[in-house]
């Protein structure tokens, strides 16, 4: 019972991580709190929805599309929305990122209603027994997945030019531009991975939460996951993401209800309390 | 139109309340009006208008917070929750009168406000961010489940407030008490930006090193304009109490907390007029789109969902084209007038920061 828990909570917990990865990945990158994440995990999981269910297409062929079409709306909305805004205030671009977390909400809402839809999955059902420990495949397939993509951005960002480039814009972004790096291409590169990351989280949770316009509110919970971690810090988002996510199950478990849809928030909460930098955060300093 | 010179003698008519003396006649016209007004629109409007008057104090707190402070809350809804059901509480359950609850709804709302703001004013300002989206959040749940108190998910009922004799039963009657708070709370707002706690607040807002290099105390003064800000909100939720007759969980979601901000920046950030014309201007959003439904195609017409897209639309429209709100449109104009025909488009241009500010990682 206990084990059986803790797989569920790591599974959900990789969703977690994954949406938080993307988030930390942007906000890194330009600076961009995006409240819209989850928006994005949404919208991939609904295409990937339409192109199955609804197209009869096979599942490979509707992940590969869903990824490209998640690509090209990361681009779309850095170039249409975001590059005007460079520079602007932390606070306008929040609630433009908010806006926007509304409007796609709501445009999804219009597009494939507020019904709840079950997503099909592509393996077998049959969960697999460990002696006497049985897990669902969807769990594994979520925590096998995400660590497969872990490892590969891991890859991308240390040994690929683009890669490098993305993590110097980061660190700063007008010594990167001296040196020759085209920051624009930087900024929509990231956006559209991050959005890209997004829709495999989504894919990945829709079996076993639910395929709703509203699942976005899943993704808030990276905030917490963030933090926990240390803002701005990407392994901090990856082990953020997994203990929200394990604890959080753990809490639905054993302490009474109405806990576990808000944990996640109580974490963040004495997490500021006692260390507010998070695990693997750096006190901030400040330049002037 | 004649251009108006102020002749400064001394340093105190820097920081007065109305620069002219047409300004005060000006704005007490406008409060003649606005209390003759219920005789003239109707019970319908007389109801929107004390809506109104309750939704500024709030969008008044939050630019306290937000315009002048530069910290963001996404989560001013629980404050507002908090505030109404400790009035309701206090009223129904344990009977107290309406003129204690209100201020310890406003109090209530405060302290959940520091216990809040203090961990998480200490670091940037998106971590107050999340923390109050969370906290909006938690706020919820409690509702929820802590039945004893709070009735759950049935909600609550509240009475209309009574002064010696008068009990404010009719909408226009409480219109006139929903009136008389936000006039005082406007008051308060102007006031406390003339004093050195208000110009510490923008200080802070405007650079926190600068701030912090002629003596002020960042997190200080953040905490304090964030429990102001909640503050506001508690008074306000205990009004909106009273006003409804009955609250519910439903009243106090993330999408009423958006609504707020939107207020600020629909009307202008950083000002007492922005935060009333938000006001005005949020409270009829849902009366226009109903009125706009007929205009738009019959596709769109049924969709529910519309309100939150209209709210988030209307936001990104908001920051990406007229950051200064309703109320910066209205200077520019002024402004225009005033020194046409040399105005220069230059003089609001927006001032970008290209380089790192939060952090130096």
């Amino acid at each position: 019972m206990l084990w059986q828990q803790i797989i569920s909570g790591v599974a959900v917990g990789c969703i977690y991580a994954l949406v938080a990865l993307g988030f930390v990945l942007i906000y890194k990158a330009t600076e961009v709190v995006n409240f819209a994440q989850g928006e994005f995990m949404m919208i991939g999981a609904f295409v990937a929805y339409t192109l199955i269910a609804l197209l009869k297409l096979p599942f490979l062929p509707a992940l590969a599309f869903t990824l490209v079409f998640m690509f090209f709306f990361g681009i779309f909305l850095d170039r249409v929305m975001f590059r005007p805004l460079v520079g602007e205030e932390a606070f306008a671009l929040v609630m433009v990122t908010l806006g926007l977390s509304f409007t796609l909400r709501s445009v999804a809402g219009m597009i494939w209603t507020y019904d709840t839809f079950d997503f099909p999955f592509v393996f077998s059902e049959k969960p697999l027994a460990l002696g006497s420990l049985v897990i669902s495949t969807i769990h594994l397939t979520i925590i096998v997945s995400s660590v497969i993509l872990v490892f590969l951005l891991y890859l991308f960002f240390k040994f690929t030019d683009i890669g490098i480039a993305m993590q110097a814009t980061s660190q700063n972004q007008l010594a990167a531009y001296l040196m020759g790096i085209g920051v624009k291409k930087v900024f929509l590169l990231t956006w559209a991975i991050s959005s890209v990351i997004a829709a495999v989280a989504g894919i990945l949770i829709a079996p076993i939460s639910f395929l709703h316009a509203n699942m976005g509110f899943i993704g808030l919970k990276a905030f917490p996951a963030a933090v926990l971690g240390g803002f701005g810090s990407i392994p901090g988002a990856i082990v953020g993401g997994l203990i929200i996510g394990l604890s959080e199950n753990l809490a639905g478990a054993y302490l009474t209800t109405g806990f576990k849809n808000v944990f996640a928030y109580i974490i963040l909460i004495i997490v500021l309390m006692i260390r507010p930098e998070g695990i693997f955060g750096i006190q901030e300093k400040k330049r002037v | 139109m004649t251009m108006k010179f102020l002749m400064r003698r001394n340093y105190f008519q820097d920081i007065q309340l109305f620069k002219f003396r047409s300004t005060l006649l000006w704005y007490m016209a406008l409060v003649v009006g606005l209390v003759i007004a219920p005789f003239f629109i109707g019970t319908y409007f007389t109801y929107i208008f004390t809506l109104i008057a309750i939704y500024a104090i709030v969008s008044l707190g939050l630019n306290i917070l937000t315009g002048y402070t530069g910290q963001i809350s996404l989560g001013h809804a629980a404050f507002f929750a908090i505030g109404a059901y400790t009035s309701a509480y206090l009223t129904a359950t344990v009977g107290l009168s309406f003129w204690l609850a209100l201020p310890a709804a406003g109090l209530a709302a405060a302290v959940v406000g520091l216990v809040v703001g203090i961990p998480s004013l200490r670091l940037s300002g998106l971590y107050l961010a999340i923390a109050t989206m969370g906290l909006a959040f938690i706020i919820e749940e409690v509702i929820l489940q802590w039945k004893d108190v709070t009735n759950g998910i049935n909600g609550m009922a509240l009475l209309r407030p009574h002064l010696g004799p008068i009990t404010f039963d009719t909408d226009q009657k409480y219109y006139y008490l929903s009136l008389a708070f936000l006039i005082l709370f406007i008051l308060v707002a102007k006031n406390l930006m003339r004093t050195p706690t208000g110009r510490a607040f923008i200080a802070v807002r405007d650079s926190e090193i600068a701030a912090q290099a002629v003596g002020i105390n960042l997190a200080r003064y953040k905490v304090w304009a964030f429990v102001i800000s909640a503050f506001y909100a508690g008074v306000a939720g205990s009004l909106f109490g009273h006003f409804m007759t009955f609250i519910g969980p439903d009243n106090f979601t993330l999408l009423e907390s958006i609504g707020f901000l939107a207020m600020i920046i629909v009307g202008g950030i950083a000002s007492v007029h922005g935060s009333i014309y938000g006001a005005v201007f949020m409270t009829f959003l849902p009366e226009i789109i109903r009125l706009a439904k007929d205009y738009l195609p019959p596709i769109l017409q049924e969709k529910v969902g519309l309100q939150a897209a209209a709210y988030g639309i209307i936001l990104m429209l908001f920051v990406i084209f007229e950051p200064m709100g309703l109320y910066g449109r209205w200077l520019k104009l002024k402004f225009y007038f005033e020194t046409f025909p040399v105005y220069k488009k230059e003089t609001f241009r927006k001032e970008r920061k290209f380089y790192r500010s939060e952090r130096s990682r």
